[in-house]
């Protein structure tokens, strides 16, 4: 039996590997065992495995910020039209829109009247829609974001204990 | 509906106010969102509908809402949706679609907040002649009367958001609409919108669909919302219109001295034809009209009065004709009721 990687040595090792739930035999020769040892080592090492996490992530990522919960926005929906479907697309689409309102405004600085009803927001909204952040930071691996929510969080829900 | 409307005489469109020979009148425009609705043209039926009614509830609450009508669109006729159009209180795209929009309208329609347009509050307030402070002083006030009754859709880095991106921020649209008959004449007007455009303020018609200024009347107005404070921007506006207005006194100058015979013949000539046509295609009307509202200013005539032809700018409309002769008008027809109107309005002086 000929080794299943090089197809030139004889396979003297029996590899038995469950990739996607499936079994896989392998039939390897001394030589690329050596090689294979070494990435099934290396592929046990944590980093190693976070990075396919990530990776397999990544392209999560890529897709799960490109649709917007609240309102079914898609990203190419928006770019097809230009138009936003809600508030939170702001927020969802921020990576991607931000160059956009640059290259409109020339300008990223909101430097206009404070709503009125932002103090109010802030008290009777805000946990909720601080959870609501919270989770889809989670979601999207913003660990630093997340980790500023949920301090955010707290400090919001003392403060509403105590005001109570 | 409306027909009282017709009467007014001291609207935005009176031709009244400060430089209001060459400004013809100013608004100031403010979008606002819901924030826990999404943007009307993604909300459904039933969420347009709540929000309508929501407003309904508090309207009569709001500062500076005094003497104002509360109109669900679907109930408003083609035909005066048309009218509303052609005085300029609603857009083309609050024409569409009609149901779940709404309109509150002050009856002296110098206030109109179109509801479910592009946004969930479009608030506009309008006077005559050159005024933005004053347009931006009454919007601001329902806005922040508004803001105790909803919560809008704010980002503290982003400001107010929009459905369309161009407007996010201030969401602040201010505009002037100027009569600029010589700089189109002696065909410097190109010269003028190109250096606009350079720096960021948007030119279009006023009457009629797309970029054709018909009558020679140029709606300026900002394009940037983001960046700049809401009274910077009226501020930038202000100059801008006031250059122009510079501009076109220049131009009237300048004809005055190179071609005043040619002008003149040119004013009679409109008056003429104003005064003996049969058939006249609103084009051809706004065109000779404002030829004669620039023989008005330069005083080559004077035996009209800058009311009655302001007033025939907007009254030879196609909804305004039919509103007048209160019933429906082919397209033909339109062209004989409208030579018909004018030659009465200007024969009886």
């Amino acid at each position: 039996m000929l080794c299943d990687i090089c197809h030139k040595n004889i396979a003297t090792v029996h590899l038995t590997e469950i990739i996607n739930d499936k079994v896989v035999e392998m039939h390897i020769c001394q030589n690329c065992t050596k090689a294979k040892t070494q990435e099934l080592k290396e592929n046990l090492t944590i980093p190693e495995l976070l990075t396919g996490l990530i990776d397999t992530n990544e392209t999560h990522k890529k897709e799960v910020p490109l649709k917007c919960e609240f309102c079914g926005l898609t990203y190419a929906d928006f770019k097809k039209k230009a138009r936003f479907g809600c508030g939170r697309c702001y927020s969802v689409f921020k990576v991607q829109i931000m160059p956009l309102l640059k290259k409109i405004h020339g300008s990223l600085t909101y430097t206009g009247k404070s709503g009125i009803n932002m103090q109010k927001d802030l008290f009777s909204n805000s946990v909720k829609e601080l959870k609501v952040r919270l989770e889809r930071a989670i979601k999207l691996e913003e660990y630093e974001e997340a980790a500023r929510l949920r301090d955010e969080l707290k400090k919001l829900e003392q403060k509403e204990k105590l005001s109570r | 509906m409306f027909e009282e409307l017709l009467n007014n005489k001291d609207t935005w469109l009176s031709g009244k106010g400060p430089f209001s020979e060459i400004i013809f009148s100013s608004r100031v425009r403010l979008a606002r969102n819901f924030s826990d609705y999404p943007f009307p043209l993604r909300a459904t039926t039933i969420q347009k509908e709540k929000i309508l009614k929501s407003i309904e509830s508090v309207y009569t609450k709001v500062s500076n809402l005094k003497n104002v009508i509360f109109l669900r669109m679907e109930e408003v006729s083609e035909i005066d949706r048309q009218f509303l159009l052609e005085r300029h209180l609603i857009s083309q795209e609050h024409m569409r679609a009609a149901k779940g929009k709404g309109l509150i309208l002050s009856l002296d329609e110098k206030i109109a907040l179109m509801i479910n347009e592009e946004d969930h509050l479009r608030m506009q307030a309008m006077a005559s002649g050159f005024d933005l402070k004053k347009c931006w002083e009454t919007i601001n006030t329902i806005d922040d009367s508004m803001a105790q009754f909803v919560n809008f859709s704010f980002m503290p880095n982003l400001g107010y958001l929009t459905s369309c991106p161009t407007n996010a921020g201030t969401a602040l649209r201010a505009s002037c609409m100027l009569h600029l008959p010589a700089l189109t004449f002696t065909k410097r007007i190109n010269k003028v919108l190109e250096l606009l455009a350079k720096i960021s303020f948007a030119t279009r018609g006023f009457f009629g669909e797309g970029t054709q200024a018909l009558g020679d009347f140029f709606q300026i107005s900002n394009q940037i919302s983001l960046g700049l404070s809401e009274p910077e921007v009226i501020d930038n506006l202000a100059g801008v219109v006031n250059q122009v207005k510079e501009q076109e006194i220049d131009a009237r100058e300048i004809l005055l001295k190179k071609h005043k015979l040619g002008l003149e013949d040119n004013v009679w000539r409109s008056f003429g034809i104003l005064r003996n046509c049969r058939l006249v295609s609103s084009k051809e009307a706004l065109s000779h009209l404002s030829i004669l509202s620039l023989g008005l200013d330069l005083g080559i005539i004077n035996s009209i009065s800058r009311e009655l032809l302001n007033n025939l700018f907007i009254i030879i409309q196609p909804a305004h004709l039919q509103k007048i002769e209160a019933r429906v008008l082919r397209e033909g027809e339109r062209d004989f009721i409208r030579a018909q109107i004018i030659r009465e309005k200007l024969n009886g002086i």
